[in-house]
């Protein structure tokens, strides 16, 4: 399935990405990874579980403002239910274990130079790969 | 205060992550797809975001010794490459592409009224849980 290259759009989400983890290192002091921000506010809730959810109302709310003035947005889950709740599964596994995601290693602790960030990003963007291979490929 | 500014932040985040394409799957595994349907946008967003926050954070350590609001800046104390960061990283990459959803990916795309993103984000939550229950266990082993 093809879907339209955006490099303007990308680029634009990216500086926005990386100015909300700058606000929030400036304000809270905190590494905006999603892993987690997300594990705070489930069992066992961290202390300081307010912020956390707060912050993700804000990123669930606020795409509806691109949805009430007609911004179109693309979305297409391609993956079979089955399929698609078994690798929800491993992620959250993955995420938790690695002790970060996208966001976490990927972009604030490479913008810091963690040699650990720096591995684990280098390794799950191989893995990804490898695994869109196999299954658009191989299987 | 702190938390309409996490608020606002957040918001910041989810307008980021959907202009930029993040909260679309098939997106996301096209950036992937080098040898098929391959779209390089993901470059993008994860160039932009990592020289914005790469830039960003030295003025905020440059110009402060501690955050606005919340005492000190918190930052991951580990720094060594162990067995956990390995094999969690693989398993994350393995759904990732299985899926083309990440956790920051798929938050704010709730709203947009695709059930696979609510199945994704539940199946999600369980995964942290059972690692969550797994990490807590096998540091009580070693306490004993």
């Amino acid at each position: 399935m093809e879907t339209e290259f955006t490099p303007f759009a990308s680029l634009l989400g990216g500086i926005m990405i990386g100015l909300a983890a700058t606000l929030l290192m400036a304000t809270h002091g905190r590494i905006m990874g999603l892993t987690g921000i997300v594990s705070g506010i489930l069992p066992p809730f961290a202390n300081d579980w307010p912020w956390r959810a707060a912050f993700l109302v804000g990123a669930i709310i606020a795409p509806l403002g691109l949805v009430a003035a007609n911004y179109e947005i693309a979305f297409a889950s391609p993956t079979a239910l089955p399929v698609l709740i078994l690798g929800g599964i491993i992620v959250g596994f993955g995420v938790k274990m690695g002790s970060g995601c996208t966001s976490g290693h990927g972009i604030c602790g490479i913008a810091q130079l963690s040699p650990r960030s720096i591995a684990a990003t280098g390794i799950f963007m191989v893995a990804t790969a490898i695994t869109v291979f196999i299954i658009r490929h191989v299987l | 205060m702190k938390l309409i500014l996490a608020f606002l932040i957040g918001s910041l985040f989810g307008l980021g992550i959907i202009i930029g394409g993040m909260g679309n799957p098939a997106k996301i595994m096209n950036f992937f797809d080098i040898a098929g349907t391959f779209d390089p946008s993901l470059l993008f967003v994860m160039g932009g975001a990592l020289i914005t926050t790469f830039i960003g954070y030295r003025l905020v350590f440059g110009a402060r010794t501690t955050s606005a609001l919340n005492g000190a800046f918190e930052l991951p104390a580990s720094r060594s490459i162990d067995a956990p960061l390995v094999v969690g990283a693989i398993l994350f990459g393995i759904g990732w592409g299985i899926t083309g959803f990440c956790p920051g990916g798929s938050i704010p795309a709730v709203l947009l009224g695709e059930p696979s993103v609510w199945m994704f984000i539940a199946a999600m939550i369980v995964g942290i849980s059972l690692a969550g229950l797994w990490q807590r266990r096998s540091n009580a082993l070693k306490r004993d």
